[in-house]
């Protein structure tokens, strides 16, 4: 278990993680999700009009397992701003509801809901970063 | 290692997160594989949301996922600390 032994898969999630001002990593596809929780994150950040990159955990369980070593959390969605480990569905939920989500994406904090629940997901155009195309 | 196999109950997580977390008084609800914990503990205190929340999946491990399907975390610092 060297540190500086090549792990590709890791590498790649570093990579991606540092290319994209916003990803979340999640089960399915912001189109798609299959998971509530990956469901609502998605939903939260289409209410607050962020763009974002999305990873689909699913097809390869070494995904997932590397992520976790890599954030130290254990659940999936996983969001990162700026390179930044975020949270996951609730941490994001709560700062969505205290308008610090909004904040962290320099968005117009205006724009943070008054108490309003999360928004059910809906379908949107998105291009999600498929990171399975990257290996 | 603890209590696999059997399926987990929202009093087993309660006693778990209580006895693993310094003064730590758990609100836990859950079918027995979803899981939703509201966890008051003064160790929170000082502390980012993240480092709140791995306190908690500390507790639990690699059953985090696995024997715990899901479990999501809500953290206060006492009890008069508001929810919202």
């Amino acid at each position: 278990m060297s540190e500086e032994s090549t792990n590709p898969m890791r590498e790649q999630i570093q990579a991606a993680i540092e290319d994209n001002p916003v990803l979340l990593f999640m089960k399915g596809t912001p189109d798609q999700p299959m998971c509530g929780f990956s469901a609502r994150t998605v939903a939260i950040l289409q209410s607050v009009g962020q763009p974002f990159a999305a990873v689909n955990i699913l097809p390869d369980p070494r995904i997932r397992q590397e992520l976790s070593t890599l954030s130290n959390w254990p659940t999936i969605p996983q969001l990162f701003i700026d390179g930044e480990f975020v949270g996951g569905c609730d941490i994001v939920t709560e700062m969505y509801e205290s308008g610090e989500l909004q904040q962290a994406l320099g968005l117009d904090a205006s724009q943070a809901p008054e108490a309003e629940p999360v928004p059910e997901p809906e379908a949107r155009e998105a291009a999600p970063l498929t990171i399975e195309n990257r290996l | 290692m603890s209590a696999s196999g059997a399926a987990a109950t929202p009093d087993e997580l309660k006693q778990r997160i209580e006895a693993g977390i310094p003064g730590a008084s758990a609100a836990v609800t859950g079918d027995g594989h979803h899981f939703n914990a509201v966890v008051t503990a003064p160790a929170f205190s000082g502390l980012s949301r993240i480092a709140q929340h791995r306190l908690v999946y500390d507790v639990f491990g690699a059953e985090v996922g696995d024997r715990i399907h899901a479990l999501s975390i809500q953290t206060r610092t006492s009890e008069t600390e508001s929810i919202a």
